[in-house]
């Protein structure tokens, strides 16, 4: 972004800085960011490709979702901001409404109780929908107010967005509650949060480390922990994910073993190896070279996503679009540290590029959103 | 727009959010550094740590088990061959509750206690980490695809295929093929571990004992690909196995099934050689035993009853039945009369039945005495006395002689030792001496052992394979030669069995030195005259009272070539002055054992052979008509093969 590139976006003030309408300003997308992600998605299906065994069937159904997840974006690019802005007190509070609903009626998988379902109509996880429900709820409240914001605004934003990241703590889904936690948070830095805020909050969290492992943490998240500092402690258990997961990533070396030849992944040593640990099949067959042009890739849809929240035409369009441009690099960087033995197990997702439709779908709709504000009109 | 909106400073609250959005990115762009570092950390600086845990994971090393060399007889017939069998073999380290898994196995293929508890044997002898050990051999092919159909269950096991032997002619060639045994912990202190490690049986008896070394072969290698259940999906690098050499034996199968069918139940054991080369060419000992059942295994019952049984089935009597050899000695004692001057061919004695050593008691009987002193040869040479068989002449022979001629001269033949080139475990006999004597008994020498000693009594024990010797070196005309199972060894290759086996002149074959003894006063007339009186054993008849060979109305009649014998009959317990044997009375080990040996045809003798039968009665009419069996299954061979004598009609054919 250059500077003159700067000055031009400012004036005239909430248009278009290139105010020459074109054709993809007509259609509420941003041609770049589109290429930047299909490139993604598209090297994702490689390596899911590989990552699903041969299972013709897990494949196609993911092809199915991305297709759903394209149409998601574009639906959500349509939408003009102030629509967004209109909904978001009410999604919030509905998203809240469903998180304790989910608390007391929720169906059970795997030991947590996340889901919502209304037999023989549908299924959902609300957690899913907070993590956009949250940001836009900051974001609503803040774009009235004068920025940065002052004190007592900053805790009533903090309340907005503990409470639903309590609420799915304790379902528990630790993932998810880490990614709505910290998409709200970003609303806040990117609305100018005093940096004392910040460095006082990390004094405490360290202050009180001891009292959350003690009161807070579950047994298993505190085993989770541990596992990360000696994965050796126990290694057919706990320690098993990380084990094989660095062993696949290590034993691929700068170029990889080549795609479909990872014997980790291919001969079931590797866990979940198509949803969460998709990038050590990544890293196994690809190597180095290959995990690294995965970042560049994150790292030039991020730039391209911040740059154009930066062109948005009203403040909540500029927190929202840079919050869900940061959500999306916190999954990044919690499911690549995790399967890279650098942070606990939680359940994250690569985003676009593990199996699954939720996160891809809720995370194209974000893009989606990215692009309404920054190619509708200000209002 | 709303005018509370306007009172915000736009202008500001966008520079206030690029500056954010900036700090953010670099945030972003340092956290990805950090990622970075960790994957540079783990592919590039630790690669190899986490390239072997790795190839740890999923790569095993298999040893691969070198198909055991086949053994063939002289005319390329199997005598031990190698079938596919199904096993079940498990990896200690895959399986998770080792007893659990052992009861599933026990329910699906309803195993019996006594298997279960030889799977518990087999792992608690396991050898290396990581090796598929096979517990079971030989399933059912309903066993097998239940053990398909439940493999979900059974981590760790596997059905594999194995070579194990098969001895296609089973108790007929058992003492002298030999057989395999289950390898032991005792086996694999002394063979080679690394060798053996993927080898289940070894040679432990006779021919497949000796030539385990060659019969092995070496073992082979491969990497095979495991997945997380330990199941190989694939494998690679594959460094096959040599396969042991196969032998080819002197042995004639035909040769072997005469001597059993003459045998016909009787307890014995019939040794042949080709006086040429020592070759042997057929090697019988009954009772015997069914090689196979200590491949497939059996149950504590039977193996219990072969090795108690008196009549000692697994006992090579061949090799290791030591027995007097009666009056197989004389042409010995005849020969070394000769050579030490002792007598001639012209000089002649009266037999009158007995012989009594000067001023002594002791009366020693011919085989043709009786109480009323009606017995004896009458006047006798020694051509008569060995168609005859008089003790009486030897008697006096053998206490003219000095005993250290007579030893020396008996050892010259082989007796008191064991000559056999390729069977070790043969016993070596006891051909007595005052030194002996002394040492054994704390005696003197008396005359008396000499006396005995000449008509291969006393303490003198030969095995049928030294008197098979015997037999061979007066076929030889004194060229002893050293017994050899084997012909030669070849390249256990299909092809080469058939494209290129010649009879003779390939590089495996193995040398047959003859030793002509080393006799000077014994000369080629001396030789002459023993084989014709010992031709006279078999063809002299029609001489009225006394006067036939021992044997010619047993076998002499109706026999068309020239065979020379000589009969024995070999006492087991002393029979006591003045009495006569009398079989009835005696139990059935105390009865006499008959020997007999012969060579033919005795011009260019090409099989030379030794009968016994225990306890079986008189050499002549016993073992006589079972050696004359083998001979005569042996010259209809060689017949046979005569005018075929162009090395194509010698092609070795396989199976």
């Amino acid at each position: 972004m250059s500077n003159t590139d700067f000055q031009r976006s400012l004036s005239p003030y909430g248009a278009p800085a290139d105010s020459a309408p074109r054709w993809y300003f007509r259609l509420h997308i941003d041609p770049i960011l589109v290429a930047l992600l299909s490139v993604l998605i598209a090297y994702g299906l490689v390596v899911l490709r590989s990552a699903v065994d041969g299972n013709e069937a897990l494949f196609n159904a993911q092809l199915q979702r991305m297709g759903i997840a394209y149409i998601a974006l574009i639906v959500a690019a349509q939408i003009p901001p102030h629509f967004y802005l209109r909904m978001a007190p009410l999604i919030y509070l509905l998203g809240l409404l469903f998180l304790v609903l989910v608390l007391f009626f929720g169906v059970s998988v795997k030991g947590s109780q996340r889901w919502l379902e209304v037999p023989g109509l549908l299924r959902f996880q609300p957690s899913e929908l907070m993590k956009l429900a949250v940001p836009m709820a900051v974001a609503w409240y803040l774009q009235k107010r004068s920025l940065p914001p002052r004190s007592k605004y900053t805790l009533i934003c903090l309340v907005i967005i503990t409470v639903p990241a309590l609420l799915i703590g304790r379902q528990p889904d630790l993932g998810t509650s880490i990614l709505v936690f910290g998409a709200g948070i970003s609303v806040l830095l990117l609305a100018g949060l005093a940096w004392r805020w910040v460095l006082w909050s990390v004094v405490v969290i360290v202050a009180a480390a001891p009292l959350l492992w003690q009161f807070v943490l579950e047994g298993y998240q505190r085993q989770r922990i541990l596992t990360l500092f000696d994965p050796q402690s126990d290694p057919l258990g706990a320690g098993w994910n990380i084990i094989q997961s660095t062993t696949a990533i290590g034993s691929g070396g700068l170029f990889g073993k080549g795609l479909f030849q990872g014997s980790q992944s291919h001969l079931n040593f590797l866990p979940e190896a198509r949803t969460d640990f998709i990038v050590a099949v990544m890293g196994e067959e690809l190597g180095f070279v290959g995990i690294a042009l995965l970042l560049v890739l994150y790292l030039l849809i991020i730039a391209r996503g911040l740059w154009l929240a930066t062109q948005a035409g009203s403040t909540f369009g500029r927190l929202l679009a840079g919050a869900f441009v940061l959500t999306f690099f916190v999954y990044l960087f919690v499911n690549v540290a995790m399967v890279s033995g650098i942070l606990p197990v939680v359940g994250v997702p690569l985003p676009l590029v593990s199996y699954g439709g939720t996160s891809a779908i809720t995370l194209m709709a974000g893009f989606g959103v990215i692009m309404s504000v920054r190619t509708h009109k200000a209002w | 727009m709303a005018l509370e909106l306007s009172i915000k400073d736009q202008n500001q609250e966008v520079e206030l959010f690029v500056r954010r959005a900036i700090t953010m990115f670099v945030l972003v762009v340092l956290m990805l550094g950090l990622i970075a570092l960790r994957l540079l950390e783990l592919q590039l600086w630790n690669h190899d740590t986490y390239k072997s845990r790795s190839d740890d994971n999923h790569i095993r090393v298999q040893t691969l088990t070198p198909p055991r060399g086949m053994i063939y007889d002289r005319y390329g017939r199997l005598l031990a061959d190698n079938q596919n069998a199904a096993s079940l073999a498990l990896t200690v380290e895959d399986i998770d509750e080792l007893s659990n898994t052992i009861n599933l196995l026990t329910d699906l293929l309803q195993l019996s206690k006594e298997q279960r508890t030889e799977i518990y044997e087999r792992v608690e002898t396991s050898r290396r980490p990581d090796v598929a050990l096979v517990v079971i051999d030989s399933l059912s092919e309903s066993q097998v695809a239940r053990l398909a159909v439940n493999r979900h269950l059974l981590p760790g096991i596997e059905v594999v295929n194995q070579l194990v032997r098969f001895y296609p002619f089973g108790r007929v060639a058992a003492h002298a093929v030999g057989s395999v045994r289950r390898l032991t912990d005792e086996d694999l202190r002394d063979a080679d571990p690394v060798q053996y490690s993927a080898t289940t049986f070894i040679g432990k008896r006779g021919v497949e004992a000796y030539y385990e070394q060659q019969l092995h072969g070496q073992v082979g290698y491969q990497k095979a690909e495991t997945d997380a259940l330990g199941r190989v999906r694939k494998t690679f690098d594959v460094q096959s196995p040599t396969p042991g050499k196969a032998l080819r034996l002197h042995l004639d199968i035909d040769l072997q099934q005469a001597g059993v069918v003459a045998l016909d139940g009787r307890r014995g054991a019939i040794v042949a050689l080709d006086p040429r080369t020592g070759g042997v060419l057929a090697m019988v000992s009954q009772p015997a035993y069914d090689p196979n059942i200590f491949v497939a295994g059996m149950t504590e019952a039977v193996f219990a009853e072969l090795r108690s049984s008196s009549y000692v089935p697994l006992f090579n009597r061949a090799t290791n039945g030591q027995y007097a050899p009666g009056s197989t000695f004389k042409p010995i004692v005849g020969m070394a009369g000769l050579a030490y001057g002792t007598t001639t061919w012209e000089q002649v004695i009266e037999d009158r039945g007995a012989f009594q050593l000067p001023g002594q008691e002791r009366v020693y009987r011919d085989w043709s005495w009786t109480k009323d002193n009606s017995g004896g040869q009458g006047m006798v040479d020694l051509r008569r006395a060995i168609y005859r068989s008089s003790n009486t002449y030897f008697y006096d022979l053998a206490s003219r002689m000095p005993i250290k001629d007579l030893v020396r001269f008996a050892g010259e033949f082989g007796l008191g030792t064991n000559l056999a080139l390729d069977i070790p475990a043969a016993s070596d006999g006891l051909l007595p001496d005052p030194v002996w004597k002394q040492g054994a008994k704390g005696l003197p020498w008396y005359p008396g052992d000499s006396v005995n000693m000449g008509i291969g009594q006393g303490d003198l024990l030969a095995t049928p394979l030294q008197m098979a010797v015997v037999a061979a070196t007066l076929a030889n005309r004194g060229g002893r030669v050293s017994p050899r199972m084997l012909l030669e060894t070849f390249d256990s290759n299909a092809d080469s069995i058939d494209a290129t086996a010649e009879f003779a002149g390939r590089a495996g074959e193995v040398s047959h030195p003859v030793t002509q003894l080393g006799l000077e006063k014994v000369n080629a007339e001396d030789w002459e005259n023993m084989v014709q009186a010992m031709e006279d054993v078999v063809h002299l008849g029609n001489q009225g009272f006394r006067g036939n060979g021992t044997a010619w109305a047993y076998i002499g009649q109706d026999i068309d070539y020239r065979m020379a014998g000589k009969s024995g009959t070999a006492q087991v317990v002393e029979i006591s002055q003045g009495e006569e044997y009398d079989e009835e009375t005696l139990s059935e080990f105390d009865r006499k054992h008959a020997w007999f040996i012969a060579f033919a045809p005795v011009q260019n003798p090409t099989i030379a052979l030794a009968v016994l039968v225990e306890n079986g009665g008189g050499g002549s009419s016993v073992a006589a008509p079972v050696a004359r069996a083998v001979v005569d299954a042996h010259m209809a061979k060689q017949q046979a093969l005569a005018p075929r004598a162009a090395p194509s009609s010698n092609r070795f054919v396989a199976r």
